[in-house]
């Protein structure tokens, strides 16, 4: 291995934001064919380091060399001109263009500046089915399909556009076991053509599975470069983290303590469906009960879990609460029945990243309160300060922009923008997808400390262990149809995974 | 230091100051003020009360633009409004008494606040592109007003009705009291409620809004309907001033010179944060240059361009693109990521 010079090496690399720095001396040495993992906890400045690789931001100092030549990257375009090619970790396509557009957007293929339709989209069609294994209509809007499969053709783009350095930037988050499968199958064989793969992750099962080398970064500092093979577990967390795991440790327990205490149904679907999204099914959540939602990507978990707000008009069934009253038409409704609901789609809805901190962390109650029933800026800042403290978001400043702030801190800010509406039922849909383990822990913890409390949580995650520690009862889905209840001593990962797979 | 000139209102003031510094120079007259019969006259006064209407409409396309929005309509409101307001009291037997007068003015302002409602159902309710939506307004209402005025100039002789805009009070225009009131009342609204949150809320995300429980559609149909009262009123205002109404060239041309002045005062086109006294700042430069432009002495038909260079340069002093040229130009590390966020410090 030694003998091999790195395609893409950088040295001491640094990068300051006002008032942060965000890298600082960071080395990162790229070799060809190999799969180089890249992970850190939230903020630990992967992000920042794969927007200086790719040109977005420029570095302040350390140098940048591929193939043993130093060069400086200072756009998007440069970076591409030099070989490295990005997927990130939000899909950032037109979702109003074709899928072949979307592929050779800015390289069509042309005859005397004519775009050759045909040759585009028998071109995207074969890369996408050839490479990719993925059998789709090239000439559909980019829209029409699961964001897994937009991810798929973003990974596609790149793959086309001639590259030596691929990076991946949290591809699997948005992807079921098989895709994820499919994505390494692609993986390993882009290896074997000697391309270099940065991959941005943070499930460590996922990182053991396909990586050679890794790179391990905390708070913007490099803490080390290892071959995966001679890292165990324990000590990649340690690294990342630099702090003790007990916290996961003492999580699956909590959950079991709690099985009969508890109270009356909170809310009670019946026959509840809404065409192409979700079959008609039965569910109802008790207070202070956990009720989580397993199954593939695109079985109906969030499709389900949207009627409970009302975010989508259910085609069939109604919503049932204590009393007897029914229905919940408008999100704006089920917050007034107290239920919150924090989107898998963090940045559409759920920031609102012009505006700061706290000005997010008040929105849900100062919409519930009213125009008039104004909360004043001091009672906003103490809110703000309180929940800042309380689920410790960075940096602690209410007067950040959230969009400046790390994908686990955004959603820290989201939760505390639910809770200060007080819900008795809060819907999580992914509240730890693309976050780190520390605030995973934590937000895991929350969600078991606040039921015993009695508040109901509908929760939703494509980590099955996940689900099962939080979780007091699993409802599986498959194809969008509700399969199988299982609580008590069935819940395990293997009769889950039965339900799930069918038969 | 280095913190005032990030503030929202460093360059509109500014550009303000230079423009009144550049009058101390060239026209020494410019800042005289004299009082006849009781009035304020000078330079100054007029600027205020020319530009009166001006500051009207860009106040209610502020909250428009903050939602994401435009309003092309303006002018076409600014040309109806007056026109109902003039028709009505041409058709009085005795022109000054006051109830007619009250009678027009609220006809003008009910049909104003009307037509911010169609634009704002449009948008909201309607789904369609604020550009489109009120773009059809913007041609249709220029029709509207024709209509009303039979493509006659209507002219009225009531004294009490041109008191709306060349009567003065405690010797200043009265028309910069409506303004003072308008602004006053915008700013209550959007700064002492959660309207300001939620306007700039929904301009930045309407869906994550949407979400969050805040009536998205709600909040788009009412700044759409202030938009309209605020070009109503200033199409009283120009009305009065001028005791006559014009279809065609009432209000010709506002929407821009709004929008221009949302602009210069800091309220970014792609919606979110909005600045009302930004704004006020921005239609007051643009006042301002008008004036000096006629005071100096420009050619008639040079002026505009003159207008458009000065226009130019506010525009890419404010912009974060073009210093970035420069920084790069000059210094050897920029840091792009400053970008963010530079408007909102402080």
């Amino acid at each position: 291995m030694s003998a091999q010079e790195p395609i893409l090496q950088m040295t001491k690399i640094h990068k300051r934001f006002p008032g942060v720095k965000a890298l600082c001396d960071v080395d990162l040495r790229l070799y060809p064919g190999e799969v180089h993992a890249l992970m850190g906890e939230n903020g630990a400045g992967k992000s920042t380091l794969i927007k200086v690789l790719t040109g977005v931001y420029s570095i302040d100092e350390g140098k940048v060399e591929m193939e043993g030549i130093s060069i400086s990257i200072n756009s998007p375009l440069e970076s591409q001109a030099a070989g490295i090619s990005t997927v990130y970790q939000e899909v950032n396509l037109c979702p109003n263009l074709t899928v072949a557009e979307n592929i050779f957007i800015g390289r069509e293929p042309r005859r005397f500046g004519r775009i050759l339709w045909k040759e585009m989209n028998r071109r995207a069609a074969e890369i996408l089915s050839e490479r990719l294994n993925v059998q789709i209509d090239v000439t559909e809007p980019l829209r029409m399909y699961s964001v897994a499969v937009q991810q798929l053709v973003a990974i596609a783009r790149a793959l086309d556009i001639s590259a030596k350095v691929l990076i991946l930037d949290e591809p699997t988050s948005s992807l079921d076991q098989n895709e994820v499968q499919q994505l390494f199958r692609i993986m390993r064989k882009l290896k074997q053509d000697g391309l270099a793969i940065l991959f941005v992750t943070h499930f460590l099962d996922q990182m053991y599975e396909i990586s050679d080398r890794v790179t391990i970064l905390r708070n913007g500092e490099f803490v080390g470069e290892y071959m995966a093979k001679d890292l165990s577990r324990l000590d990649l967390v340690l690294k990342m983290i630099g702090k003790e795991l007990s916290l996961l440790e003492d999580l699956p327990s909590l959950a079991e303590d709690y099985k009969d205490s508890f109270g009356e149904v909170m809310v009670k679907a019946e026959n509840l469906s809404r065409k192409g999204a979700i079959e008609p099914f039965d569910l109802s959540i008790r207070k202070g009960e956990v009720v989580g939602l397993a199954g593939l990507l695109g079985s109906g978990r969030t499709e389900a879990a949207r009627l409970f707000f009302g975010a989508d008009k259910p085609d069939s069934g109604k919503l049932i609460f204590p009393g007897g009253s029914e229905g919940v038409h408008t999100p704006r409704e089920a917050i007034k029945r107290r239920i919150a609901f924090c989107s898998e789609n963090r940045k559409t809805e759920g920031i609102i990243g012009d505006l700061t901190v706290r000005e997010n962390i008040i929105l849900a109650l100062q919409a519930k309160q009213g125009v008039f029933r104004t909360l004043s800026r001091k009672q906003q800042d103490e809110v703000a300060v309180e929940y800042i403290r309380m689920l410790n978001i960075n940096p602690p400043n209410p007067d950040h922009l959230i969009k400046n702030l790390s994908g686990g801190n955004q959603q820290k800010v989201l939760l505390a923008r639910w809770l200060l509406t007080a819900p008795q039922l809060f819907i999580l849909d992914e509240p730890t997808r693309g976050i780190d383990i520390g605030a995973k822990a934590e937000i895991q913890k929350l969600v078991l400390s606040l039921s015993r409390q009695g508040m109901s949580f509908l929760f939703i995650s494509s980590e099955l262990e996940e689900v099962l520690r939080v979780s007091d009862r699993i409802v599986v889905l498959r194809d969008h149809c509700k399969v199988k209840e299982i609580s008590d001593k069935d819940m395990n990962q293997q009769n889950i995974m039965q339900a799930i797979a069918g038969g | 230091m280095g913190k005032i000139y990030k503030h929202h209102l460093f360059w509109p003031l500014s550009v303000l100051a230079a423009l009144l510094l550049f009058n101390l120079f060239y026209s020494p007259d410019f800042f005289s003020i004299t009082m006849h019969d009781g009035h304020l006259y000078g330079s100054l006064i007029d600027i205020l009360n020319f530009g009166a209407p001006l500051i009207l409409v860009a106040i209610g396309m502020t909250l428009v633009v903050a939602t994401k929005g435009i309003d092309l309509s303006v002018g076409s409101i600014v040309a109806i409004s007056g026109a109902i307001a003039c028709l009505t009291i041409s058709k009085g037997a005795d022109q000054n008494v006051m109830g007619l007068i009250l009678t027009s003015v609220l006809i003008a302002v009910g049909l104003s606040l009307f037509l911010g409602a169609w634009n704002g159902l449009l948008v909201s309710v309607g789904g369609i592109q604020p550009i489109i939506a009120t773009l059809i307004l913007m041609v249709a209402g220029r029709g509207i007003a024709q209509l009303v005025t039979g493509g006659q100039i209507i002219t009225v002789t009531s004294a009490k009705y041109a008191y709306l805009g060349s009567g003065s009070l405690a010797t200043l225009p009265f028309s910069i009291f409506v303004v003072a009131a308008v602004l006053v009342i915008a700013l209550l609204l959007t700064r002492k409620t959660a309207l300001g949150l939620f306007i700039e809320s929904v301009g930045c995300n309407p869906s994550a809004s949407l979400m969050s429980g805040i009536r998205a559609n709600g909040v788009i149909l009412s700044v759409y309907v202030f938009c309209g009262l605020c070009a109503g009123i200033a199409g009283l205002l120009l009305s009065s001033n001028v005791s006559s109404a014009d279809g065609n060239n009432a209000g010709l041309w506002y929407e821009l010179d709004a929008i221009l002045a949302v602009v210069i005062g800091g309220t970014s086109l792609n919606g979110g944060r909005f600045y009302l006294t930004g704004t006020v700042i921005g239609a007051l430069i643009i006042q301002t240059l008008t004036t000096t432009i006629y005071m100096i002495g420009v050619p008639p038909e040079i002026t505009l361009v003159v207008k458009a260079f000065v226009v130019l340069a506010v525009c890419l002093i404010q912009s974060d693109s073009f210093w970035a040229v420069f920084a790069s130009r000059w210094k050897t590390r920029h840091y792009p990521g400053e970008k963010e966020g530079i408007h909102h410090v402080s």
